[in-house]
Formats: C-alpha cells, structure tokens, sequence
C-alpha cells in the first residue's frame, strides 16, 4: 500500500501477550488510543474486536508474541495502528488462512478474514517455522 | 478465582456480565450456568451483555455453545442488551449467533422467554417483535 511510507508514528507501546488475561489490559491500552483520537465507538468496537482476535491467535497459535500499539498520523487523518509479532511457527499457505472458515484449531475460521474486514489496512507476513507478524491500522474517520 | 454470578428468577437463571471477560473467565461461566440449568430444571437463561463493549469470536462461540447445551436440557437462552456498536461489528466479523435470541432488554428478554416456555405464568404475551435471532 503507498500510503503506508508517508505515516508517522506519534506514539509508541509495547505490550507483550503470553496469557489470556494479558489480552483485557492490551485492549484496555488500545481503547485509550483510539479514545485519544476521538475515533467514533462503532469504529472503536470493530479495532478492539479486530485486536482480540489477532491476539487471541497469537496465544493460541504461537503461544504468545509481542505487540506495538502506536498513534499515527498521515496529515489530516489519525489513526490507530497495531503490530502483532510471534514466533510461532508461522502459516504456510497465507491465502487459505485469510479464508472464511479456514481453521486448523476446529473453531470457525473467522479471526483472520473477520479482523481484515473490520480494519482499513491489513498487512500479513508469515515464515513458516520463524513466526507470523500482523499489522493493522483503523483511521479515526476510517 | 473471580466468578460470575448466577441469579435464580423463577423458572429462569440471569447473569449480567459487568466485567470485560477474559477467556478462561467465559469458560467458567459456560460450565457454571449449563450446571446450573442441570440442578435447577430452569426453562430459560437471561444473560444481559449491555454493560459489555467487545463481543469477539471466542465470546460469541461461548454464547452459542450455552445455547445449545441448555436446548438439549430444555432451556431457553436470551441475551440482551447487546450494545449497537457490538451488534454491528459481530455482523462485518461474520459471526452467526446460531441458536441465539436476542432482545433489547432484560424486560423484554423475559417476555421473550415467557413466551417460548411452557408454564403458567399470568398471561402477559402482548409480546412486542424487536427480538430476532442472528
Ligand atoms: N499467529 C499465528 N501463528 C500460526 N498460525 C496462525 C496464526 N494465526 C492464525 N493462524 C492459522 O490460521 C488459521 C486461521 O486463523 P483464524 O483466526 O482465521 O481462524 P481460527 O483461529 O482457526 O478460528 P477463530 O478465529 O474463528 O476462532 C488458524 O486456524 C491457524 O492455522
Ligand atoms: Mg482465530
């Protein structure tokens, strides 16, 4: 995406998620900076819902990883982005995981498709065997 | 361990969930309520989400699952109060809540379930249609 080069980043957290109660405090903290941004409660709903799916992929998957909440702006437009980063062992075909209903845990294959739908960019790189890194940005007027 | 609890109404069970739920939290409470619709032959659950702000997968497979175990023991599952925001976002995720009803309140909730379950309650079922199944 071209846009992506001309964002800056106004500020930066760094939250690890290794249990399931870290993912509360890590929605908490990505609540406060889309509330920062005076970004609209239904846009709020879907970047927090979109953040617990991705996180909760990561405890599953790759039983933990680090992720980067950070404010940022590209001129007129603020927004919220959020890195996930494991080392898990990675998804071999990216393609089919990003299909409805594609799970390898027997649940209902929603998080990856269902998060992309709920954001307005969505970025995925995976190596299997090195980890999966996802990143995500919800704008304010998104 | 923090727990939820589990109010006995009559013939039903209602659970208001006031905190943000994290997994194991909603596991628990998916065995405690289907336990307790075993001990109490309860016809129907009320669970009022309107202080909930984020509904994710996990959570809505957690409703269906009660669903579902409390039909096969013959209770009725309602959850109300579910916020706009989370009832749009559950939509774009893609999220069926099979075997779910909703309604708007727990008043109404309780009309809803008065009406699906069989017993002699004052009749009182001039029940309104802003309840649907999603
Ligand atoms: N961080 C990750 N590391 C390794 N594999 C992953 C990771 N995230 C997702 N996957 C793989 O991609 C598949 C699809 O993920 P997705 O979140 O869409 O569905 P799910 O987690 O299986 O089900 P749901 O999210 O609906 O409960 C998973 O089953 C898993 O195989
Ligand atoms: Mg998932």
């Amino acid at each position: 995406m071209t846009t992506w080069t001309m964002i800056i980043t106004l500020s930066k957290d760094v939250m690890r998620i290794v249990a399931d109660q870290d993912v509360v405090p890590f929605r908490n903290r990505v609540k406060e900076c889309a509330v920062k941004i005076k970004m609209g409660l239904v846009n709020q709903t879907k970047l927090i819902t979109a953040a617990s799916e991705l996180g909760r992929n990561m405890l599953k998957y790759a039983s933990g990883g680090e992720t980067l909440i950070e404010i940022v702006t590209r001129g007129r437009d603020n927004g919220v982005r959020l890195t996930f980063k494991d080392k898990g062992p990675g998804i071999a075909d990216l393609s089919l995981a990003m299909k409805d209903g594609y799970s390898t845990g027997k649940s209902l294959g929603l998080g990856l498709p269902g998060a992309k739908r709920l954001v307005n960019e969505f970025d995925i790189k995976s190596e299997p065997g090195k980890g999966t890194t996802v990143v995500v940005i919800k704008w304010a007027n998104g | 361990m923090e727990k939820i609890p589990i109010l006995k109404m009559g013939p039903f069970l209602l659970v208001t969930i006031q905190v943000d739920l994290y997994d194991r939290l909603a596991l628990s409470l998916e065995a405690d309520l289907v336990q307790m619709v075993k001990k109490t032959a309860a016809k129907g659950v009320l669970i009022d989400i309107s202080a909930v702000s984020i509904v994710d997968s996990f959570m809505g497979r957690i409703f269906g699952n009660i669903a579902g175990m409390c039909k096969i023991l013959d209770a009725e599952t309602v959850v109300v109060g579910m916020q706009p925001a989370v009832a749009i976002t559950l939509i774009e995720l893609g999220l069926p809540l099979t075997g779910v009803h909703t309604a708007l309140d727990v008043e109404k909730g309780m009309k809803l379930l008065t009406s699906k379950v069989d017993i002699d309650i004052e009749s009182d079922d001039d029940l309104d249609d802003d309840h649907n199944t999603i």
